[in-house]
């Protein structure tokens, strides 16, 4: 192997994202099957940047309803209560619990808006030929996609106060409009994570690299 | 089978026969080519440009693996088929399980919330527990039928969408927001959760994929892997 590090693009060579084998792509083509696990082989992930920049302006439009919707409506002796997101938070907050009432803010407010601004920060920067700071955006692609998953927990609570407290005619809760689009925008994030290909920060900086150190010859 | 396959890219042996790279990989971070070191077993390889981590060498992963899961199955047909919060007030008393949440959902009107919660709390950890099983049973035998490439695969994907931990702490947060308005008595379902969720992060911790992709069937059939050199002639006469 050469002591300059290559990307195995740069010699016709594709990773599989499945199985890890590296193969050889049929000349003039960016696209065949892995042949040991037979999953779709390319050199990058098919209109990367395109579907992902899709899927996180969906998200963003669904964040809406999801913020200003209820997602749990109370029925009490004392009268109808509802509650959407955020101040679900605030009612979690008290003396004993406002530890959860952290977690919970983290987990249904600032992990999808996080993960947002931070796809759009790596969309930007791949787009724009950023070649600086890559190890640090990498970090952030791999802390996206393993802390994505935990903006979920907002539904599972929503799903279980429904079903416990069913307690009729005496009191019960009812889920509100707003757990769909809730749900929506955990769903299409993730799926959005999962479109943007990480290679792609690599891509640029390197080729810089190449033509650096092959000017001075 | 199709042309369409890539090619392996060969090594030439001692014997100048030639044989697929094993050691060679791709960084799936940072596409950077690079050949794996022999590390010891428990150790990390790390991409030497982004710090990926693309192999962790596993002691006894199989047999270790199929242990897990076996055990992850039971208390996973437990966890499912006993009550998992109850409460009282006022001297009535209710209690539900992980499926009486999605069946309130969806009688509430939120189906689509319903198969989500259905899909990420109990199908896809069902799926993913099944897959390991089957595939640690299949590869003892290499090389291993496609299915279990197949069932490989889908596993990475369902990892991603099992989401126990998520749904235990859920259970939590709803459990002390019900609290205030009546008494909450955990059932048996949440312990045997609690278990789980380690059983179930110590199952992926253990298992190796390298070592399973090693040990399955190849989908450009056999003679590719044993001798790429063959193949691509044969390839090129056509």
């Amino acid at each position: 192997m050469s002591a300059v590090p290559a990307s195995a693009r740069s010699l016709g060579l594709a990773g599989c994202e499945v199985c890890g084998l590296v193969s050889r792509l049929p000349p003039g083509k960016s696209a065949a099957h892995c042949p040991r696990c037979g999953e779709r082989l390319h050199f990058r992930r098919r209109a990367s940047v395109e579907s992902c920049w899709a899927l996180v302006i969906a998200a963003l439009i669904l964040y809406i309803p999801a913020n200003l919707l209820p997602v749990l409506t109370t029925y009490t002796p004392l009268g109808v209560e509802t509650d959407t997101i955020l101040q679900g938070v605030v009612e979690l907050w008290s003396p004993s619990s406002w530890p959860l009432a952290i977690i919970v803010f983290v987990a249904s407010i600032t992990i999808p808006l996080g993960k947002l601004i931070a796809l759009a920060y790596l969309l930007i920067t791949v787009q724009r030929g950023s070649i600086q700071s890559t190890v640090q955006r990498a970090r952030l692609y791999r802390m996206v996609k393993f802390i994505g998953r935990w903006s979920m927990l907002d539904v599972f609570v929503d799903t279980f106060v429904v079903a416990l407290v069913q307690l009729k005619p005496l009191m019960w809760v009812a889920a509100g409009p707003g757990v769909i689009f809730f749900a929506g925008v955990v769903v299409v994030t993730m799926i959005a994570v999962n479109c943007f290909d990480p290679r792609l920060i690599w891509d640029l900086p390197e080729k810089e690299n190449d033509v650096r150190q092959r000017s001075p010859a | 089978m199709s042309a369409d396959f890539a090619r392996p890219v060969a090594r030439s042996g001692l014997n100048k026969r030639p044989v697929f790279d094993p050691a060679l990989v791709a960084c799936p971070d940072c596409d950077l080519l690079q050949r794996l070191p022999e590390v010891p077993a428990g150790s990390t390889a790390c991409c030497a440009r982004c710090q990926a981590r693309l192999w962790r060498h596993k002691t006894d992963s199989l047999n270790r693996t199929l242990a897990l899961a076996v055990a992850a199955a039971l208390l996973l047909v437990i966890a499912n088929s006993v009550p998992m919060l109850g409460l009282s007030v006022a001297g009535r008393a209710a209690s539900t399980t992980v499926l009486g949440g999605v069946l309130a959902m969806w009688d509430d009107g939120r189906q689509t919330v319903a198969m989500l919660v259905l899909f990420t709390a109990v199908i896809a950890p069902a799926l993913e527990i099944a897959c390991l099983l089957a595939v640690s049973l299949a590869v003892r035998r290499p090389p291993a039928p496609q299915w279990a490439g197949t069932l490989l695969r889908g596993y990475e994907v369902l990892r991603e969408w099992s989401m126990i931990e998520i749904m235990l702490l859920g259970v939590l947060v709803a459990l002390i927001k019900i609290a205030e308005l009546a008494t909450v008595i955990p059932g048996l379902a949440m312990f045997v959760l609690g278990t789980l969720v380690f059983l179930l992060a110590a199952m992926a911790a253990t298992f190796d994929p390298r070592d399973a992709w090693a040990r399955v069937a190849w989908a450009a059939g056999e003679s590719l892997r044993q001798a790429p050199g063959l193949a691509r002639a044969a390839e090129d006469k056509r």
